[in-house]
């Protein structure tokens, strides 16, 4: 019974899963587009890149609040939500370092910036991981 | 846990400005400038001007000269040309249509403009007058209006051509005009298309069959793709008859400004360089611009440093590429160029007067100042002289940006101020007496085109 109990209060919110969700969709899009630009040189590639990554990181702050609102409800002590917020952090952060990176002229983006992209799907990914283990756990009986 | 918290601030600083808090600037003059391995932080180091009236105060000028406003509230002033009969005519205008692509643009463009006028552009040319010969330019009107980012100006004979941002125009002009007789005629198109840099500098050889026109680069280093660069970062060589165009020199970032050697004949230019490389690269440079050179733009600069920002690299180019006579700095940001004369006072009788509008790209600002580049034997010999300073005052605050700069034969250099939107004349107080008979008066034939094309820019 208690390891139920335990469980329940481990499930995130449906809001995170989907903002988390939807900056992956776009992070994961600079990816591409940073994997076109290191192929081809094309500079449209670089332009889609820092478009994309401004528009994750605006949805990746909404989740990141989410997160922040869950902290406050007292659940910092829940292990998997810590995990989840500090992984949404990491991901708002290095996005925003990607970003700047991709902000410099030309080819100086290259190769931090392609990097930096992989890095920041892999750490989006982790916490949409958390987000729907935590849900399906919460809904279990 | 005090240097502890100073630690991780100084380590975050250098991580976003890339190591250049303090950057006071690298004495950077003359043929040889030392030059820094390129930084670049997450952001890039920048002070913008903060923009304030001049109320009862002056630009400062060396002893022995006088500073006097002799227009204000024009439309963003550019580039001035003294007319055989001591009238100045006034290019006024902003141009540039370049979208913004990323939102480095967005942010850059907001920011940078907290540094400008924001007056609109005035598209036309205003001609000033001193009939008297007081010094006080009692007549302030305008000569044409609806041309498009007016920026180069060279009188010819009884032609003036005026460099639009898309296309070299031509008025006829008889002396003593006060106002153009009709709409300009069209000589050529110039590259006008994204116009990321979009002044157009002019200059007309002595004998006035070539005019030659500096086109700057699409970006600062090849970030609009290279698709975006042709016929970009050059000067051509346009046949007044004709209108016909060739390239006369390539690999010049952004030619600000041209002028014609009076005792040679060369065409010689300010051009400014590539920013975003760090504070102290890469000089902006004074050259006597030779035919059929490169000068880097966008593979290399200052002779053989290749940029590893321009993939893929060109290593040919690289080998080509022309070591540039002379560096006034890096990000000084040159836009006028006028050869002097004695006219202008023993000290600054053999040189050059460059207008440098002021740096952007590096923590401690530098330009904002009018310089005299003094040269032996037709070339540059020494480091910059200051001449007209005080455009940025000790308390951090800017009053003027200077843009173009006219030396008047009888005696006088004109300065384009951008900021205040004000033409400043400077003068010896007391004119030396032993030159002043040598100031050239001219009158008909192929004088006035000599006169143009040395006053012009």
């Amino acid at each position: 019974m208690a390891v139920i109990v335990e469980r329940t209060r481990g499930a995130l919110h449906p809001f995170n899963a989907v903002f988390v969700a939807g900056a992956i969709s776009l992070f994961l899009g600079a990816l591409l587009s940073d994997i076109a630009y290191y192929r081809t040189y094309e500079i449209q590639w670089n332009n889609f890149s820092s478009w994309l990554l401004a528009g994750g990181l605006v949805v990746a702050a909404v989740a990141l609040l989410c997160a922040i609102v869950e902290l406050f409800r007292n659940r910092w002590r829940v292990w998997p939500v810590l995990v989840y917020a500090l992984l949404v952090l990491a991901t708002w952060i290095l996005g925003f370092i990607d970003a700047l990176v991709h902000a410099r002229d030309a080819w100086v983006a290259m190769p931090t910036g392609l990097v930096l992209s992989v890095i920041v799907v892999v750490l989006a990914c982790a916490a949409l991981w958390i987000a729907l283990a935590g849900m399906r756990a919460g809904n279990a009986p | 846990m005090n240097r502890l918290h100073a630690l991780a601030t100084v380590a975050l600083a250098a991580l976003l400005a890339g190591c250049n808090g303090g950057d006071a600037p690298l004495e950077q003059y003359g043929a040889n400038p030392q030059l820094p391995a390129p930084q670049r932080g997450l952001l890039p180091s920048m002070t913008i001007a903060k923009p304030a009236a001049w109320g009862k105060r002056l630009p400062a000028v060396p002893q022995g000269y006088t500073i006097k406003a002799i227009a204000t509230g024009l439309r963003i002033p550019r580039q001035t040309l003294v007319l055989p009969n001591g009238d100045i005519l006034v290019a006024e205008g902003r141009g540039g249509n370049a979208p913004k692509l990323k939102p480095k643009d967005v942010i850059a463009g907001y920011i940078k403009a907290k540094g400008t006028s924001p007056v609109k552009g005035g598209n036309r040319l205003t001609l000033l007058r001193d009939a008297d010969g007081d010094g006080t330019y009692e007549l302030k009107t305008v000569f044409a209006k609806d041309l498009n980012a007016p920026y180069g100006l060279a009188l010819v004979g009884d032609t003036l051509y005026v460099a639009d941002q898309d296309a070299l125009v031509k008025f006829h002009y008889t002396i003593g005009q006060t106002r153009a007789s009709g709409a300009p005629a069209k000589v050529t198109d110039l590259p006008s298309a994204i116009n990321h840099h979009w002044t157009k500098a002019l200059a007309a050889s002595a004998d006035g069959r070539y005019l030659y026109v500096g086109i700057g680069s699409n970006s600062n280093i090849t970030e609009r793709g290279m698709a975006a660069e042709v016929d970009r970062a050059r000067v051509w060589q346009v046949d007044a008859q004709t209108g016909m165009h060739r390239p006369y020199a390539t690999g010049l970032r952004n030619p600000t400004a041209l002028a014609i050697q009076p005792a040679t004949g060369g065409v010689w230019a300010v051009v400014n360089e590539r920013d975003e490389l760090g504070p102290d690269l890469v000089p902006d440079y004074l050259t006597l611009v030779r035919e059929g050179g490169f000068y880097g733009w966008p593979y290399s600069y200052w002779g053989q440093h290749a940029d590893p920002r321009v993939q893929p690299q060109d290593p040919e180019k690289v080998a080509a590429t022309i070591v540039p006579d002379y560096s006034l700095g890096s990000h000084v940001a040159a836009l006028g160029l006028a050869f002097s004369s004695p006219a202008m006072g023993p000290k600054f009788a053999d040189g050059v007067f460059v207008g440098e509008h002021g740096s952007w790209n590096r923590s401690h600002p530098v330009g904002y100042k009018v310089v005299f580049v003094p040269f032996r034997g037709g070339h540059p010999a020494g480091d910059p002289i200051d001449f007209v300073t005080g455009f940025r005052g000790n308390d951090g605050l800017t009053r003027g940006r200077p843009v173009g700069v006219t030396v008047d034969p009888r005696g006088a250099l004109i300065v384009a101020d951008d900021l205040s939107n004000t033409i400043w004349r400077v003068t010896p107080t007391a004119p030396p007496a032993a030159v002043k008979p040598a100031t050239p008066t001219t009158a008909s034939g192929v004088a006035p085109a000599s006169t143009a094309a040395k006053t012009q820019m």
